[in-house]
C-alpha cells in the first residue's frame, strides 16, 4: 500500500509516497537519486548499504522506507562539507589508501564514524570487531584498520565533527 | 625522480574524492530514459530437461512488457557465448566446447542456469512475473565433484563430451621424470584439494543494454574488466553486431578478481533485448544470482610426487589434476589450468624434470575460470605444500630446502623445464629479507611459550613466482588464444598543454588514474591535475584488453610509454623547428625542450601550442596536432616473485586457528607508487587467506544445489579473522624486457598466502602427528584432525 513519508535527508525535508516494501535503500537510490549507498547482498550481511538513521548507523537494505518516516537520515553524501572539504574520515580514508575500488567504501565510513561516537579511542582489534558488518573484498582491511585508527584521532581532536554529521 | 609527484612517489589517489563521497558511477548507479528492469528466471536443478515454459501468466502480469526464452533468441539468430581458450588434448584432439546458448534451449546444466528473462516497467514487477513464469522441468541425474565425474557410471553433464571429460592435456618430459624417480634418494607424495571458491567482487554484476533506432548503434554499460573483449565477443560471436555500431562502457567497477573479465550472458541478453523491446533494459545481479553465476575459482584435485636426493635436492616434479571447469566454458577458462598452471610448477626452484598432465571435467556446477591468480595460486600451491612436507620429511630446515633448490641469480634468464623462461629475479635475496622481519630465528622461543599456555604454533613459508602480462601474442596464440594479448595507449596533448590519456587498460580499484598519471607527470614534468586518465569505454579509447592477470602497467603502461616516446619524438622536431636548431641539438627532460649549452627551451606546453595553431610550425615536414597512440605487445611474461612468512598459533581444544604474524618479501620490479602496490598486496594477501582458513564454495554432491550461496554460509574473511601484516619490497631487480621494469603486483599476495598459511598450520600441528589437511583449515577440520591423530595408533 503506498505511504507517503517525511524525513530529513542529510538536512533536507525530503517527502516522497512509497510502497510498504520500498527499503530505504531503494528510497535513497532509485527515488532521490542518491547512489553513493550501495548494495552489495541481499542477507543484510555486506554494509556496503550503511547510512546513520537518527545518528546510528544502520544497514539500510534492512530498514523500510517507512520506518524512516519522520527520522533523520545521513548518507555518504552529506559527509562532506558543502567546499567539499572531507570529513576527517572520508580523509583518514584517502590518506592511508582504505580504499580500493570503492564499493564497500560509503559503508565503510559511515560505519567507522559511528564506531568512533562509540568508541572514541578504539583499539586495533576494537576496529576489526566493530566492523565485522563490513565486508571489503579488496584492502585486506589493513589500511581499513589503519584509516580508522587515525581518523578517530582527528576527530577526536576537532571535538568530533562525526557525531555532528552523524546527527545533522 | 622528475616531479614530486612522479614514478616512485607515494601519492594518494585522485579517484578517491569520488568514491569516498558517494559520486563513483558503478552501473547500477546509471538509470537511461525509459529505461524497463530484467529478471531472470533461472533454473532450481542442477540438471534437468526443460520440457515446456508457460509465460503466458508472467506476460499477462501487472507491467511486464516482454518474457522472452530461447526460443526468441535462436529465431533472432543469436549465437551461443564463445570461448576465448582452445586446448588440445594430449592426443592432439581439439577440447570438446558444448553449446553455451545465452538462454538454455531444452536443457539446464546447473542451478542458476537462466532460461528466460522477464522484462518490466519496475524491478519489483519483474521480479513478480518471473515468480509466474512456469517451467516444467526434467530433473536429470547430476554430478558437481570433478573426481566423481570421471567415474563410470556418472551422469552425463554434456552429450557431446563423453566421459565428461573436457581435455586431457599435459606439459613436460615424462620419461625424464621417471628417470628422476628411479633414481630418488626420497619421494614425497601430496594428494591435494585446492577448493573452489566464489570471487565475490563486493559489486554484484550488472549490465545496461541500450539501442538506438536512429544511428542502430547499440550500448552496453557492464561491470567489466576488459570492455573491449566484451564488445569483441559479444559483437562478433553472439549478437553480429560490427563493432562500429556496438559500444561498451565499463563505468566504475567495483572490484572483478577476474569474475568480471569474462563474457557473461547476461550482457548479451539485456542488450539484444533493449533492441527488441525498443528501450533501454538493466539488470542488476542480486548476491544470490553472484554466487549461482559468477565464474567461480580454482577446484583441483591433484596427485604430487617430488623426487629428492639425499641431501634435499630435488630431482623431478609429476603432478596429476582434475580441474574443474563446471557446466560451460567460461571465456579463458581452459587456460586456467593448463597454461597458467603446469608451467608454474617449476616454482622458484631447478627442479630439472617435470610432468604435469591435467584432466578437465565437465560437471553440474557454475562455469569456472580465473579468480585472483588464476592458475598460479594453485601451482604454487602443490609446489610450496610439497617442499615443506619434503623438508619435514628428511629433517632439513624449511628456509634452508629452498635456499638449496633456488635458482640462482646468476643463472638468469632461466629456461624451465615447463615451457617458460625467466628473465630475472634474485630469490635468496627475498628469502633473506623475509626470515629477519618474521624472526625467524627466534620462532622455538615463541613456540615454546605458546606451548606453556597449551597452544600449538606454527611457522609456514611460501616462495612463489609468477607470470604476468601474458605474452606475446603470437606465441599465446599457438597456445590456444584467440585473442591478442597486447596494450594500446593514446596520449592526447591539448592546445593549453593538458593532457588526455586514453587506455585499454580498466581500473576496478587499482588506481590507474593516479598510476598513470604520475608516469606521464614524471616523463613531462606535469602535475597530475593537468592529466586525465580515460579508461572503460569503447567509443573513447583505442582497442585493448583491460586488466587482468596483473597485466595493466607491465603491458598497459609499457604502451603509455610508447605513446609518450612518439609524443616526444615530434614534439622535439616541433622545438627544433622552434628554436631554430636542429634536431640532435635538443636535448630533452621532463618535458623541458633545451638546445644544447644555450638557455633556449620550450616547454611541452608551449610546443603543443603550436602543434595546434601551426604558425611557427614544420608543416612541410609534420601534421599538425600532438596526439600519438601505441600499442605495445610484451616480448616475454614478467615474473614477480617473493616469500611469505606465515606464523600461526591453534588452540587445540577448539581447533581455532589465529593469525599472528604475516610477513611477504616481494620483487615487483620497479614501483610506480608504494601506496597502491601495498593495498594490492594486503587485498591479495586476504584472498590467500580466506581460501586457506575461512571459504569454501560447496555443492551438494547428490542434488548439486548450492549450499553456501550466501554470505551467511559462504565465509568471507572480515576484518577480525586477520591481522596487519609486514609488507615489504625492493626494486634491485627490474623486470629486463619492459621499459618501466615493472613487473605487476595485484595478484601476487593471493598466489602465495593459501600455501604459507596451510604450511603454518600444519607445522603447528606435527607435532600431533598431522602431515596433512585440505583447505579450509577451519576450528571443525582442525580439532577433528586432532582428534583422529590422537586416536591413531603411532605408525
Ligand atoms: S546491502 Fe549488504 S548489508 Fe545491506
Ligand atoms: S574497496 Fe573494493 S570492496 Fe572495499
Amino acid at each position: 500500500m503506498p505511504t507517503t513519508i517525511t524525513l530529513s535527508v542529510n538536512g533536507r525535508p525530503v517527502t516522497r509516497t512509497v510502497e510498504s516494501r520500498t527499503l530505504l535503500v531503494q528510497l535513497l537510490r532509485e527515488h532521490l537519486g542518491l547512489t553513493g549507498t550501495h548494495v552489495g547482498c541481499d542477507t543484510c550481511q555486506c554494509g556496503a548499504c550503511v547510512v546513520h538513521l537518527n545518528g546510528r548507523s544502520v544497514k539500510s537494505c534492512a530498514v523500510l522506507a517507512v520506518q524512516a518516516d519522520g527520522a533523520e537520515v545521513a548518507t555518504i553524501e552529506g559527509l562532506a562539507a558543502a567546499d567539499g572539504t572531507l570529513h576527517p574520515m572520508q580523509e583518514a580514508f584517502r590518506k592511508h589508501h582504505g580504499l580500493q575500488c570503492g564499493f564497500c567504501t560509503p559503508g565503510m565510513v559511515m560505519s567507522a564514524i559511528d564506531l568512533v561516537r562509540r568508541h572514541p579511542t578504539p583499539t586495533e582489534r576494537q576496529v576489526r570487531t566493530e566492523l565485522e558488518g563490513n565486508l571489503c573484498r579488496c584492502t585486506g582491511y589493513h589500511n581499513i584498520v589503519r584509516a580508522v585508527l587515525s581518523g578517530a584521532e582527528t576527530m577526536r581532536g576537532a571535538g568530533d565533527p562525526g557525531a555532528a554529521a552523524a546527527a545533522d | 625522480m622528475a616531479t614530486v609527484n612522479g614514478i616512485g612517489a607515494a601519492v594518494t589517489r585522485r579517484e578517491d574524492q569520488r568514491f569516498l563521497t558517494g559520486r563513483g558511477t558503478y552501473t547500477d548507479d546509471i538509470n537511461r530514459p525509459g529505461q524497463a528492469y530484467a529478471v531472470f528466471v533461472r533454473s532450481p536443478h542442477a540438471h534437468a530437461r526443460v520440457a515446456a515454459i508457460d509465460t503466458a501468466a508472467a506476460e499477462a502480469a501487472p507491467g511486464v512488457i516482454a518474457v522472452l526464452t530461447g526460443r526468441e533468441l535462436a529465431a533472432d539468430g543469436i549465437g551461443g557465448l564463445p570461448c576465448g581458450w582452445q586446448v588440445h588434448s594430449k592426443d592432439g584432439t581439439p577440447m570438446i566446447e558444448p553449446a553455451h546458448p545465452p538462454l538454455a534451449l531444452d536443457t539446464v546444466h546447473h542451478v542458476g542456469d537462466q532460461v528466460a528473462v522477464v522484462i518490466a516497467e519496475t524491478r519489483e514487477a519483474a521480479r513478480d512475473a518471473a515468480e509466474l513464469v512456469e517451467v516444467d522441468w526434467d530433473e536429470l541425474p547430476a554430478v558437481v565433484d570433478a573426481t566423481a565425474a570421471l567415474a563410470e557410471d556418472a551422469a552425463t553433464v554434456h552429450e557431446a563430451a563423453p566421459g565428461n571429460i573436457c581435455f586431457d592435456w599435459h606439459l613436460g618430459d615424462a620419461v625424464a621424470v621417471d628417470a628422476a624417480f628411479a633414481q630418488a634418494a626420497h619421494v614425497t607424495r601430496l594428494e591435494l584439494v585446492n577448493t573452489r571458491l566464489v570471487p565475490n567482487a563486493i559489486e554484484p554484476r550488472a549490465a545496461i543494454g541500450e539501442y538506438d533506432v536512429a544511428t542502430g548503434e547499440h550500448t552496453l554499460y557492464t561491470s567489466s574488466q576488459n570492455p573491449h573483449v566484451i564488445r569483441l565477443l559479444m559483437g562478433a560471436f553472439v549478437l553480429k553486431i560490427p563493432e562500429h555500431k556496438l559500444r561498451v562502457v565499463a563505468p566504475d567497477v567495483g572490484g572483478g578478481f577476474g569474475s568480471k573479465i569474462f563474457h557473461y550472458a547476461e550482457e548479451a541478453v539485456v542488450t539484444w533485448a533493449a533492441r527488441r523491446i525498443g528501450r533501454p533494459v538493466k539488470w542488476t545481479a542480486d548476491r544470490s544470482e553472484s554466487f549461482l553465476t559468477d565464474a567461480h575459482g580454482r577446484d583441483h584435485v591433484t596427485e604430487a610426487a617430488l623426487a629428492l636426493d639425499a641431501d634435499g635436492r630435488f630431482l623431478g616434479l609429476k603432478v596429476s589434476t582434475v580441474a574443474n571447469m563446471g557446466a560451460y566454458l567460461s571465456t579463458f577458462a581452459p587456460s586456467i589450468p593448463t597454461y597458467l598452471y603446469a608451467t608454474l610448477l617449476a616454482g622458484q626452484y631447478r627442479t630439472p624434470a617435470i610432468y604435469a598432465e591435467v584432466k578437465a571435467v565437465f560437471t553440474n556446477t557454475a562455469p569456472v575460470d580465473a579468480y585472483r591468480g588464476a592458475g598460479r595460486p594453485e601451482a604454487c600451491y602443490v609446489v610450496e605444500r610439497l617442499v615443506e612436507t619434503a623438508a619435514r620429511e628428511l629433517g632439513i630446515d624449511r628456509a634452508e630446502i629452498r635456499r638449496r633448490n633456488f635458482i640462482p641469480a646468476s643463472e638468469m634468464p632461466y629456461a624451465t623445464p615447463v615451457a617458460l623462461e625467466y628473465d630475472c629475479g634474485d630469490f635468496a635475496a627475498n628469502l633473506d629479507r623475509a626470515l629477519p622481519q618474521a624472526d625467524y630465528d627466534g620462532f622455538a622461543a615463541r613456540a615454546a611459550e605458546s606451548a606453556r599456555r597449551g597452544r600449538l604454533r606454527g611457522i609456514g613459508f611460501a616462495t612463489y613466482i609468477e607470470a604476468c602480462g601474458i605474452a606475446p601474442s603470437n606465441v599465446a596464440g599457438a597456445l590456444g588464444a584467440r585473442a591478442g594479448l597486447y596494450e594500446s595507449a593514446e596520449v592526447r596533448f591539448h592546445p593549453t598543454g593538458s593532457v588526455s590519456v586514453f587506455t585499454g587498460s580498466h581500473s576496478h580499484g587499482q588506481g590507474h588514474e593516479t598510476t598513470f598519471a604520475q608516469i606521464v607527470a614524471d616523463r613531462f614534468g606535469l602535475a597530475l591535475d593537468q592529466i586525465d586518465i580515460v579508461h572503460g569505454d569503447t567509443a573513447r579509447v583505442p582497442f585493448g584488453m583491460g586488466t587482468y592477470g596483473s597485466r595493466s602497467l607491465a603491458v598497459g603502461g609499457s604502451a603509455l610509454v610508447k605513446a609518450m616516446d612518439k609524443v616526444e619524438a615530434k614534439a622535439k622536431k616541433i622545438a627544433a623547428h622552434m628554436l631554430e636548431a636542429a634536431e640532435s641539438d635538443i636535448e630533452v627532460k621532463a618535458g623541458q625542450f633545451t638546445v644544447v649549452g644555450t638557455d633556449k627551451s620550450l616547454g611541452i606546453a608551449e610546443i603543443a601550442g603550436s602543434a595546434y595553431v601551426p604558425h611557427r610550425f614544420p608543416l612541410d615536414e609534420l601534421e599538425p596536432g600532438l596526439d600519438e597512440q601505441a600499442f605495445y605487445d610484451p616480448k616475454n611474461f614478467t615474473y614477480p616473485n617473493g616469500c611469505h612468512v606465515c606464523e600461526v598459533e591453534i588452540d587445540p581444544d577448539t581447533g581455532v586457528v589465529t593469525l599472528v604474524a604475516f610477513t611477504v618479501a616481494d620483487d615487483f620490479g620497479r614501483v610506480i607508487n608504494p601506496l597502491v602496490v601495498e593495498g594490492q598486496v594486503h587485498g591479495g594477501l586476504v584472498q590467500g587467506i580466506g581460501q586457506a582458513l575461512l571459504e569454501h564454495c560447496h555443492y551438494d554432491p547428490t542434488t548439486g544445489q548450492l549450499l553456501t550461496g550466501a554470505y551467511t554460509d559462504y565465509a568471507m574473511p572480515r576484518a577480525s579473522d586477520v591481522p596487519s601484516f609486514r609488507v615489504d619490497w625492493h626494486e634491485d631487480v627490474p623486470c629486463t624486457h619492459n621499459p618501466l621494469g615493472v613487473k605487476g603486483c595485484g595478484e601476487a599476495g593471493t598466489i602465495g598466502a593459501a600455501a604459507a598459511v596451510m604450511n603454518a598450520v600444519i607445522d603447528a600441528l606435527a607435532s600431533r602427528g598431522i602431515r596433512h589437511l585440505d583447505m579450509p583449515a577451519t576450528p571443525h577440520r582442525v580439532w577433528q584432525a586432532l582428534r583422529d591423530a590422537a586416536v591413531r595408533p603411532a605408525a
